[in-house]
């Protein structure tokens, strides 16, 4: 069966100009507990690549910058 | 390279210990093995981040159940969770965990990690539970993770992150041998060969699915998707009391805890939509939960968390813990949604089905030492049968556990199992990306957890069971011949779902098996309604015996504190009842 892709809008949301994941740092890639977050090929900044989120807030409190934004996700606002 | 792409690979580690799961439990069980003996190999492996993973996430914001001298005795908390759990209990690893615990909040203080003290400099202990004193409020919860993290790294544990393990290794003689793994980025797979393997894969949290339909809004971490109940399932060990559901009462479409712990010993509490108070004690019981489902489902339903007539400076400091640590996105939820604590009671509900013996008795049947039934495999935490053991009883019997593991693996050598066990491993493990066409994991996982909400979510008709695991059945199907994965972390998904589906089957065999009801709501069953002391004073084994799932009697263990005639019913005493 073919597959389609399914719209979704994701609840962690990663402010480009305050994140440093091109210098290198990949700090709320690696503590997400369900793996939901990458830094893109493009632009070289984090953002989440799979809606799977527990809104825990990891990737939040640890981000040195200050530079990503959890949210509730919409299904339970 | 493409993200999440799949390398094939294949390595070989070997070690004394291998510890499962970086949650709460595993890394104080890593931590107690290597102290015991220092020149053994101990790894931790760890399916998302130690630093992050697990139930404590983002921190805890008391002990629900300590047992601190001159507040409580081992006996008395002994006999509050026999009672608790319906008698169901072998009381011999709740003793030994009421006795052991005070010493690890000492440990657990020399970490760093504070707990709410009075003016005496005593520990300020609330009282939460039916009978006696246990909970014990931690200013700095949200530290815990970090203090605990610096000790691994002190101690030189290895920790391997990023890799799921995905099935035990049991050698010829029947003792444990070691697991297999699989990177959750790459797909390669790492085995570990292992002297003893602690598992401490915590709860079966991903089981139903939440009433806001999000498929990862649930109680647990939405990573605690059963991977250590369907893993010990498959080598052999026994489960115990599966059927006693975990159900918690939490705020409605959030999945943050409400009353008992937190907001209750500051006078607030759970009322119905006449503002009244129905429940005797908030305390997490299956009874209580019967009655809060009861409360629903009559015309005086939903049901509250009623704050709104504290005192401003109680509802602050309450709103400070509850938005602060453990579930710290809570206070957006209730901006999200205009509510406030000083304004109206907010609305809760009941959450999804899951097991976890840290809130009631469901998990992988352990002793005192926390063995499993399986030589050399021990389980310790929410995944573990010790029952109502929360955050303590997962430091705690992981401080067991990693000390008997280590004085068994210093007094064996590794078993020897079949080679042909890990390519085998290999192909079921990598077959969903070798599909070319069919489901993805996510699809097959909605229904599978949507069928549990219609057919295995208490009150439990057998008519419904049947039909449930006939549904099942052909979800199962296609997971096995249909899943499809085509990166890495698909196939996270995919083998995360392959446990959920495993223990949708577990739940459904427990709960025919047990003909009787009992544990309030987490198994109530309607063909059956009374509690049967005569043909179920008993723990429920479930087993997989030449290759079927099978369940079997056990007996409870003779009780170490005896409990009175008058006290053993008094957690069915849940209901308010009306004075006359």
């Amino acid at each position: 069966m073919p597959l389609a892709s399914y719209q979704t809008s994701v609840p962690v949301v990663v402010d480009d100009a305050k994140c440093i994941a091109d210098k290198g740092c990949t700090v709320c890639v690696d503590v997400c507990p369900l793996d939901v977050l990458r830094i893109s090929d493009m632009t070289g900044k984090a953002f989440m690549a799979y809606d799977e989120c527990w809104y825990c807030m990891p990737c939040e409190a640890d981000c040195p910058t200050g530079a990503v934004t959890v949210n509730i996700p919409y299904l339970l606002r | 390279m493409a993200m999440d792409e799949i390398v094939d690979g294949l390595s070989e580690v070997s070690c004394d210990v291998l510890v499962i799961g970086g949650g709460t439990a595993g890394p104080m069980a890593a931590l107690k093995a290597k102290l015991k003996n220092p020149k053994a190999n101990v790894v931790l492996l760890e399916k998302a981040n130690v630093k992050r993973s697990g139930a404590i996430s983002m921190g805890m914001d008391g002990l629900n159940n300590a047992v601190i001298p001159g507040y409580a005795t081992p006996e008395q908390y002994t006999k509050e969770i026999t009672i608790a759990n319906d008698g169901i209990v072998d009381q011999k690893a709740v003793y030994k965990y009421a006795e052991r615990c005070y010493g690890i909040i000492e440990e657990l203080d020399s970490f760093g990690i504070r707990f709410l003290k009075n003016e005496n400099g005593d520990y300020a202990v609330k009282k939460v539970h039916h009978i006696g004193t246990y909970v014990l409020p931690m200013p700095n919860g949200e530290t815990v993770k970090k203090a605990i993290y610096r000790q691994l790294r002190r101690a030189r544990i290895l920790i391997s992150n990023r890799y799921m393990a995905t099935r035990l290794l049991t050698g010829s003689d029947g003792r444990i041998a070691g697991a297999i793994s699989v990177n959750t980025r790459t797909a390669e797979i790492l085995v570990i060969k292992a002297k003893a393997v602690i598992l401490c894969m915590g709860a079966a949290g991903r089981l139903g699915l939440p009433t806001s339909g999000y498929m990862f809004g649930t109680y647990e971490n939405a990573a605690n998707s059963g991977d250590g109940y369907a893993m010990a399932y498959h080598a052999g060990a026994a489960l115990a009391n599966l059927e006693c559901f975990q159900i918690n009462p939490l705020i409605k479409d959030y999945n943050g805890p409400a009353c008992a712990y937190v907001a209750g010993p500051f006078g607030a509490f759970t009322a119905n939509n006449e503002g009244a108070r129905f429940i005797e004690c908030d305390y997490w019981s299956g009874q209580m939960m019967l009655e809060f489902y009861n409360e629903l489902q009559s015309g005086k339903g939903p049901v509250f968390l009623k704050l709104d007539h504290l005192h401003e400076d109680t509802i602050s400091e309450i709103e400070t813990t509850l938005h602060k640590v453990e579930r710290p996105t809570r206070g957006l939820f209730h901006e999200g949604r205009n509510t406030d604590y000083r304004q109206e009671p907010i609305e809760m509900h009941i959450s999804e089905i899951g097991f976890c013996s840290g809130h009631s008795a469901s998990g992988v049947f352990v002793d005192d030492f926390a063995r499993t039934t399986v030589p050399g495999l021990y389980a310790a935490g929410d995944m573990a049968s010790v029952p109502h053991n929360y955050m303590l009883g997962a430091f705690t019997n992981g401080s067991v556990a990693g000390e008997d593991a280590m004085e068994y693996a210093d007094n064996t050598d590794f078993a020897k199992f079949d080679a042909a066990d890990i390519e085998k491993e290999r192909e079921r493990v990598l077959a969903p990306t070798r599909r070319e066409d069919g489901i993805p994991p996510n699809q097959i996982e909605y229904k599978a957890r949507r069928l549990v909400n219609d057919y295995l979510q208490p009150p439990k008709v057998t008519r419904k069971f049947e039909l449930g695991q006939r549904r099942l059945g052909e979800v199962r199907e296609d997971m096995e011949t249909r899943m499809i994965a085509r990166n890495a972390h698909e196939l996270l998904r995919a083998l995360e779902t392959q446990s959920i589906v495993d223990c949708a089957d577990m739940a459904a065999h427990a709960s025919l098996y047990r003909t009787e009801s009992r544990w309030g709501l987490y198994h109530l069953r309607t063909d059956y309604p009374e509690k049967d002391n005569e043909n179920w004073f008993c723990h429920s084994l479930l087993s997989k015996k030449d290759g079927r799932m099978t369940s079997e009697k056990r007996a409870v263990e003779p009780y170490i504190v005896p409990i009175g005639e008058d006290e053993k019913d008094l957690y069915d005493k849940q209901r308010v009842r009306a004075s006359a």
